[in-house]
């Protein structure tokens, strides 16, 4: 045996947070493949859905992506910040990230705004007294999904937020933006495959 | 004892620590505590239906609704929580970062944050006996519309609270806490086995029962990701009126099925391969011998994760599936006993013409193998063939083949571990004559309950039926003896058990203390440490120059050459 610190038993031969990272977004994107998977499943059974389709906003959706893939490149900025150790920069760039998941968020609960009022709800009781049994679950779906898509919106800003705060407080942690961007890139990701499944196949 | 000063109280070591052996004591107690519960269950539901007249104390006489949800929660509890609390939890944080030669686990916070998960689990399960509903009788596999229950669908609970305070939710709401327990930790044990190896260690040294900890946790988040997604729209289905598994809305029921099986099956192998890490660990420590074919196993365990994620609808043989796809899926069942067949002979041949040491976990051991293989594992072919199975599915058989395979693998296994590292992380030596017993009395009324419910199986006898009295061909000849038999069988079984638990907490406070930190003379690092290992792990950090298993090398002047040390 010989006399080893402990900081150099570790040999970190892959980051240790980026692993961490890696390896929750793969079991995240098993979640949304179990819904995916239902909604295609469902999809091609019920015709009934197509026409549910129709009823989504299309226009709102397409901004929406838009405002998601122009927050991945503003976190790309700040991990380009982060490398620089520039923590003005890095402040700018992720707030301009939490201004679009707000922005995301805002067109959402708009969109979502327009389908209540229109009788399309979780459960969808008007659908249902007109006999459209099939087509409330379309709704159901749809806001499972995207449901459970903008809780990770909210839970990515959060964590750029306090990863954000953390460095300016204590100028250490650099590497915390890389990790939580990954996170937010999974969060857009996982938006690229939902928005043609639920906006643009008729 | 480098950190022997850092005095930890009570409430610090039990809810507070970051140390992750005090987390494997949490997880183990945690665990030990709600599985009492779950043995106390069987036993009721096994008195009743043998005697089924029988007023029992506390739980008086059992009528269909109690019987279904005492058998619900026995086997919710013992899958989700005792298998994977013990085999998965408890001792990958007791293992691992010893095993690896570091001080704690990747994430020490995370770590124990996964446990406040755990227990808040528990706790979310416990609650939901005190519901209205007094417990969920939905059956453990929670299949629509019978976890939705008495809600339906319909208007009998309309208020928003009635349907939330329910068994039905509480206990859909504890096992989606557990998952979330269970993917945290599974975060951590892959990160700490690729970031925290001692140095020199490569990953083809790493002891075996660490890398089937981590393949399992894997396997474990490829898997379940899907069944999160249904709980989430059983919860919705019955707080929120939709109707994903309603059928009578053009919701599939079936749908539940496909989600809760894709988990399920994967999920037999992800508390298998804990165990079946654990036996490699005492087996070649007691056969003197290395390991048989380590990348092998490595290679068949991994090709049976791939397959494990293919063969769950042969649960589904009977429920209505295409029966072109019970073909396809009955071939790949069987094909995936070989990967088991070669892991199971490379142990086989491990033992061969070893210099055996009949030791008490080396007892364990060998049984697990014995029932797994023989009794477990040949009526899973059996069942996995589809033409079989239409005959025996829902019968004893069915009941009587899992029980083969979970009870060698937890309770014989686990108990393998626990009699084999109950010293290094006490100190103390466990009271071998107590453990003998245990070992036995295990042995033999396991078999006493197992083999009469295949025979009732055969006979004809359905699972999940609150009493068979008023089927009169099962009320005739023998069937109602061998029931007599499988429940005082199951009765002792359940009390053995408490051998085991006086003698665990006797012996670790009065037991004697340990005279060596190596004492079967094994050569993996958690045995180079103090015992118990300080806070910390190893006073210096070990470095590794050799693999997991050199026993009765010719070049070394003892029978062992553990890991650390240079030759």
């Amino acid at each position: 045996m010989n006399t080893l610190s402990i900081s150099k038993i570790a040999w970190n031969r892959i980051p240790q947070a980026r692993l961490a990272m890696w390896t929750l977004i793969a079991g995240e994107f098993v979640i949304f493949g179990g819904l995916i998977v239902t909604y295609l499943l469902n999809r091609m059974k019920y015709p009934g859905w197509g026409e549910m389709a129709m009823h989504t906003n299309v226009i709102a959706g397409t901004i929406n992506t838009f405002v998601l893939l122009t927050s991945s490149f503003f976190v790309v900025k700040a991990h380009e910040a982060a490398l620089k150790k520039n923590i003005g920069k890095i402040k700018f760039w992720i707030w301009l990230t939490i201004l679009c998941a707000l922005i995301f968020l805002g067109i959402k609960a708009y969109e979502y705004t327009h389908e209540i009022h229109a009788g399309f709800t979780l459960s969808s009781p008007a659908l249902l007294a007109q006999g459209k049994h099939v087509e409330t679950l379309y709704w159901s779906l749809y806001y499972t999904m995207t449901g459970l898509h903008g809780l990770h919106v909210v839970a990515g800003a959060l964590a750029l937020f306090f990863v954000m705060r953390n460095i300016s407080k204590t100028g250490t942690h650099f590497h915390r933006i890389e990790v939580a961007g990954l996170y937010w890139h999974m969060v857009d990701i996982i938006w690229i495959f939902l928005f043609p499944l639920i906006y643009l196949i008729h | 004892m480098s950190m022997a000063h850092v005095k930890k109280g009570f409430w610090h070591r039990f809810f507070f620590s970051l140390d992750h052996k005090d987390i494997g004591l949490q997880y183990l107690i945690t665990t030990m505590f709600i599985a009492f519960f779950a043995g106390i269950f069987a036993m009721v539901f096994r008195i009743h239906l043998a005697y089924p007249d029988v007023s029992i104390p506390l739980f008086g006489t059992i009528g269909p609704k109690e019987y279904n949800i005492l058998v619900t929660n026995h086997g919710l509890i013992m899958v989700l929580w005792l298998s994977m609390g013990v085999l998965l939890a408890s001792a990958g944080n007791f293992l691992i970062p010893v095993m690896l030669g570091t001080d704690d686990m990747a994430f020490p916070k995370l770590n124990k944050l996964s446990y406040w998960f755990f227990l808040s689990s528990v706790l979310v399960l416990i609650a939901s006996f005190f519901m209205p509903q007094k417990g969920f009788g939905g059956g453990w596999t929670l299949y629509p519309p019978l976890s939705v229950g008495d809600f339906g669908y319909n208007t009998a609970y309309k208020s928003f609270a009635g349907r939330f305070f329910s068994s039905n939710t509480f206990v859909l709401l504890a096992v989606a806490l557990e998952f979330v327990s269970l993917l945290m930790g599974g975060i951590n044990f892959m990160v700490t086995l690729f970031n925290k190896r001692a140095k020199g260690m490569g990953l083809l040294q790493v002891p075996m029962v660490v890398w089937m900890i981590v393949i399992a946790s894997v396997l474990f988040m490829f898997s379940v990701g899907p069944l999160v997604a249904g709980t989430f729209m059983l919860l919705l289905d019955i707080n929120a009126g939709t109707g994903f598994y309603d059928a009578s809305r053009g919701g599939d029921p079936l749908l539940w099925e496909h989600l809760f099986w894709f988990f399920g099956h994967p999920e037999v192998y992800v508390i298998l391969l804990p165990g079946l890490g654990i036996l490699a660990e005492v087996i070649t420590t007691n056969a003197r011998k290395t390991l048989f074919g380590y990348n092998l196993i490595l290679v068949l365990v991994l090709i049976a994760m791939v397959l494990s994620l293919m063969v769950w609808a042969h649960h589904q043989f009977v429920a209505g599936i295409d029966p072109r796809a019970a073909t396809v899926f009955s071939i790949l069942t069987i094909i995936i006993s070989l990967p088991f067949a070669g892991v199971i002979l490379s142990f086989l041949a491990t033992l061969w013409k070893s210099n055996l040491r009949l030791t008490l976990p080396m007892k364990w051991a060998l049984a697990a193998i014995v029932l797994f293989t023989i009794l477990g594992g040949f009526t899973g072919l059996h069942l996995g063939a589809a033409l079989f199975d239409v005959y025996a599915h829902d019968t004893s058989f069915v009941v009587a083949h899992f029980h083969y395979t979970l009870i060698p693998v937890v309770l014989f296994s686990g108990m393998a571990g626990f009699y084999h590292w109950f010293n290094k992380f006490s100190g103390r030596e466990l009271n071998r004559f107590l453990g003998n017993l245990h070992f036995w009395l295990t042995f033999i009324f396991f078999n006493g309950f197992g083999i009469p419910l295949f025979l009732l199986g055969l006979a004809g006898q359905p699972r999940r039926y609150a009493g068979y009295d008023h089927i009169p061909y099962l009320s005739e000849g023998h069937l109602p003896l061998l029931r007599e038999i499988a429940t005082i069988s199951a009765i002792i079984l359940v009390l053995s058990q408490f051998i085991f638990v006086f003698n665990f907490i006797w012996s670790a406070f009065k037991g004697k203390k340990i005279s060596s930190t190596n004492p079967w003379e094994s050569t993996t690092l958690e045995w180079q440490t103090d015992s118990p290992p300080p806070h910390g792990n190893f006073e210096v950090y070990p470095v590794v120059y050799h693999g997991p298993y050199e026993y009765n090398r010719p070049d070394t002047e003892k029978d062992y050459l553990p890991q650390n040390q240079k030759l």
